[in-house]
């Protein structure tokens, strides 16, 4: 996508977003919610440009949440911070159960993600008095920059800080896709033998894009952290981690946007779904099936093929 | 015991091999000296791939040495000996089949890149003229912006050798170059690959079964037999050898 | 740890592997043949046991002879698992069978997110605990431990018949040789004339089937709550991927150490309990990635 358009485009989203939001103020959360979930996919977006497919992730989600949790309980500081720290707490546990991780593809990867991630999940629900067990751990709303906030006030900021967050997120994720070793990630999806032919090493490569991965999930679990002010370990069940593919798919991971396309139609889809039919989970199954027969590139490839042929190559190339 | 590493681009040193039961390589002695040209032929199973693969350290031998440019490399990894110079293409191409050629060409380039970091857009990290002339020199610039998946057969080829050349190697290995590529158009694909390889001054190691390929392109040959070097010489001289007549072409 | 507590905990760990190794031998017959992980599996434990315990329901409530009670475990498992199992084949794997991985996996999800709505919606999210069954065979002392018939006979005999049958099944008929051919390798068993089509529908009933018998056969002694599914799915692919994708044998062993396992740590050290299964799981898999059981090598560089 011309990059005028596509800036221009999500210029406009946000301003309707924000609009819509304020006028509307029962909608915050569930906005909130799907910027955080759209972080989490970006995360998981990258790991599907190198053709991998992690049934784990909303483990890095967890660890940043109960990260939140913890610190917050502990040291009161403030929200900004709690969010840089819960993220950078999820990109070091990427970074270091990445070391392992990388010797592995395809359904091998997936499977070791997932048996991390039910460990954590099993550890938080079983060690109670530290973890809050299965009810979780709940945690008094911080200050905001420095200001002490009501809920109103505080979910507005949030909802500010979500936006900005991930509109500079989605641009990160397309620029490393445009790096050196962005593209040598999309090429291990299809020859990591040329590319140690070559010289490069895949598996650090993946391990950078693993880590940045992890950080992104951790981003979002923050944030989903600070919203609800409380924390379960459902945060990181593997049902959670389905979704976060699922909404992967349903938005198009292709480009970074589609996180959020994907997951601003499921939290709306399952909002109405779930207040009409008490049956959320049925309504999005089917689509998602349908969508896997009918458009397997997500609604950001629909629109993609809807606005015509990709302009000629230079920058776009195949990013 | 240190061996004073032998003169020449690639050496090896009783270099041997055994999968189960078959002999792959069996102390080979050899050495390839800088400009030459060198063919490879042997039957299915001779050990003319397991050579090559274990120069480029795909697999490791039994015993025995193999020396790359003065450093001894045995048991190095394809990374390490790609790095020290070697450049190899195969027999089925090895390609990013999701990205378009030029890509493919960048990404090779930005591992010899000489300005950045790996948070650089590709584009800033590599020499954009160096990637045009590559795609000019092995006929590919009207491709350039095709998917490598969709490339026929031929242009594969040439642009699994581009992607190696992009490395500036001091040597190239290409295993079975023509393979796969109809008839009328091997004489062509391997004029312009030697062409690329003389413009850059490349030694060139390839495995080749069409015998008039190897008497137009080869400034020498070596057969393959059974895990042994049978015969090595100038190309005349070792297609009239009889253990070569019997074992490789005739029969 | 006195003697009594470790038979306890060695009939406990033993009927809860028999159960884990049905379910898990579900999953993996259908990935040896499809090379699809079905996600949807856990849900057909889920409505075997629910579907089990309203049979049962339905016995007492018709005044039928409790005798049937046991029978009835067997029929709701096959009724519904190869009914269920049936229709995800027809309707969904047969169609994703070429298509990416990803997407393969993702339309197994949505199935079971579809059942586990439509579980909630039949069922409603109140525990289903039915379990005269078990009162009705009445109790056992083995070494000064009682215990009850069904956890200690019933559970075990069933999963060693499967077992067994299984393997006779696959080695000895011949469809089941025709199953075996299509398992390592599609392609060539279609070239020698294998109905390809049939031996997938099968395989996905009798898979299905299998899943729901671990269900039927755990409703007398658990209450069936919505998300029971759910943790069925994890911990028999913890089973399978312990095992190595595809192994029979191998799950059967898998079940038993997993089981053992579980039970040992809710003497011993019961936070542990839970976290069992994917901690061997995550052990096996850094160790040996293809699983313990396997042939095949692994797609680690």
């Amino acid at each position: 996508m011309p990059s005028m358009r596509l800036a221009m485009t999500v210029a406009i989203l946000v301003a309707a977003v924000l609009g819509i939001t304020l006028s509307v103020p029962w909608l915050k959360t569930p906005v909130l919610i799907a910027l955080a979930d759209g972080l989490a996919v970006t995360g998981v977006i990258v790991l599907i440009r190198a053709g991998q497919v992690s049934f784990g992730h909303a483990m890095y989600a967890c660890l940043a949440g109960y990260g939140v949790a913890f610190i917050g309980r502990a040291f009161h500081l403030d929200a900004l911070l709690l969010v840089a720290l819960g993220t950078v707490a999820a990109g070091l546990a990427g970074a270091v159960i990445g070391v392992f991780m990388v010797r592995y593809r395809g359904i091998f990867f997936g499977m070791l993600n997932l048996a991390f991630s039910m460990v954590l999940f099993s550890v938080l629900g079983k060690f109670g008095a530290v973890t809050g067990g299965t009810d979780g751990l709940r945690f008094d709303r911080p200050p905001f920059a420095g200001f002490h906030l009501q809920r109103e006030g505080f979910e507005i900021a949030l909802l500010v800080l979500a936006l900005a967050v991930a509109v500079m997120a989605g641009w990160a994720v397309q620029y490393y896709f445009r790096t050196v070793d962005g593209q040598a990630l999309a090429a291990i999806k299809t020859n990591e033998t040329r590319l140690e032919y070559l010289g490069i090493s895949a598996k650090r490569v993946f391990w950078r894009g693993y880590t940045l991965s992890a950080a992104l999930c951790g981003l979002g679990g923050s944030i989903f952290a600070l919203t609800q002010g409380l924390v379960t370990p459902d945060m990181g069940y593997w049902v959670r981690s389905g979704e976060i593919v699922f909404i992967a798919v349903l938005g198009g991971s292709a480009h970074a946007i589609g996180a959020f396309i994907g997951a601003f139609v499921f939290s709306f889809v399952k909002l109405y779904a779930a207040a009409l039919l008490t049956a959320w989970q049925l309504v999005l199954g089917l689509v998602l099936i349908v969508m896997v027969f009918v458009a397997p590139t997500g609604i950001f490839g629909l629109i993609e093929k809807r606005l015509g042929p990709r302009p000629a190559p230079g920058k776009g190339g195949s990013a | 015991m240190t061996v004073k590493a032998p003169a020449g681009l690639l050496s090896t040193r009783g270099l041997s091999l055994k999968f189960g039961g078959v002999v792959a390589a069996e102390a080979i002695d050899f050495d390839l000296m800088p400009g030459e040209r060198l063919a490879v032929v042997g039957q299915n199973g001779a050990g003319k791939t397991t050579f090559i693969n274990i120069c480029t350290g795909f697999l490791k031998p039994d015993s025995g040495q193999v020396f790359f440019d003065g450093t001894e490399v045995t048991g190095r990894n394809p990374r390490q000996i790609t790095r020290l110079g070697v450049g190899r293409s195969f027999q089925m191409p090895q390609l990013f089949t999701e990205h378009t050629v030029r890509d493919c060409l960048m990404i090779a380039a930005s591992a010899v890149r000489s300005h950045g970091g790996f948070w650089l857009p590709l584009e800033n990290a590599v020499d954009p003229d160096e990637i045009e002339a590559t795609l000019e020199l092995l006929q590919l610039r009207p491709r350039a912006y095709d998917l490598a998946g969709a490339l026929p057969e031929g242009q594969r080829k040439l642009l699994d050798v581009a992607m190696a050349l992009v490395l500036h190697p001091k040597l190239m290995i290409m295993d079975e170059p023509t393979s796969g590529v109809s008839t009328d158009e091997k004489h062509g694909l391997m004029a312009v690959l030697m062409r690329a390889l003389e413009e850059r001054r490349i030694t060139s190691i390839f495995v080749e079964h069409d015998i008039d390929i190897v008497r137009r392109y080869a400034t020498r040959l070596a057969a393959w037999v059974a895990g042994r070097i049978a015969a090595d010489g100038a190309p005349e001289d070792v297609l009239r050898d009889p253990a070569v007549i019997k074992n490789v072409i005739g029969g | 740890m006195d003697a009594s507590l470790i038979i306890l905990a060695l009939m406990d760990g033993v009927s809860y592997a028999a159960l884990l190794f049905l379910v898990a031998l579900g999953l993996t017959l259908i990935f040896g043949v499809m090379h699809i992980l079905n996600i949807a599996h856990g849900s057909l434990y889920a409505w075997g046991g629910y579907f089990a315990a309203t049979l049962g329901l339905a016995i007492t409530s018709l005044s039928l002879p409790p005798v049937l009670g046991l029978p009835a475990l067997f029929v709701a498992a096959i009724i519904i698992g190869g009914l269920l199992g049936t229709v995800l084949e027809f309707f969904l794997l047969r169609r994703i069978l070429d298509k990416d991985p990803i997407l393969q996996l993702l339309v197994t999800f949505a199935a079971f997110m579809v059942l586990e709505d439509l579980q909630r919606l039949i069922w409603g999210v109140q525990p289903v605990f039915v379990s005269d069954v078990v009162g009705q065979l009445g109790t056992l002392e083995v070494a000064g431990v009682t215990y009850t018939r069904y956890q200690l006979l019933v559970l075990p005999s069933v999963a060693v018949v499967a077992f067994v049958g299984l393997r006779w099944f696959l080695r000895k008929t011949a469809l089941g040789r025709q199953v075996t051919a299509v398992t390592h390798h599609r392609e060539i068993a279609t070239a020698m004339g294998v109905n390809t089509h049939r031996v997938m529908w099968l395989t996905m009933a009798l898979g299905g089937a299998l899943g729901a018998l671990g269900g039927a056969l755990a409703s007398p002694t658990t209450s069936f709550t919505p998300g029971i599914g759910a943790e069925m799915m994890v911990l028999s692919f913890a089973v399978v991927a312990t095992a190595g994708l595809g192994q029979i044998g191998g799950a059967a062993l898998a079940a038993l150490m997993i089981g053992l396992a579980r039970s040992f740590s809710i003497y011993l050290m019961p936070e542990l309990e839970v976290l069992m299964p994917y901690l061997i799981m995550v052990a096996v898999l850094l160790v040996r990635p293809e699983g313990l059981f396997s042939t095949v090598a692994t797609r680690r560089i």
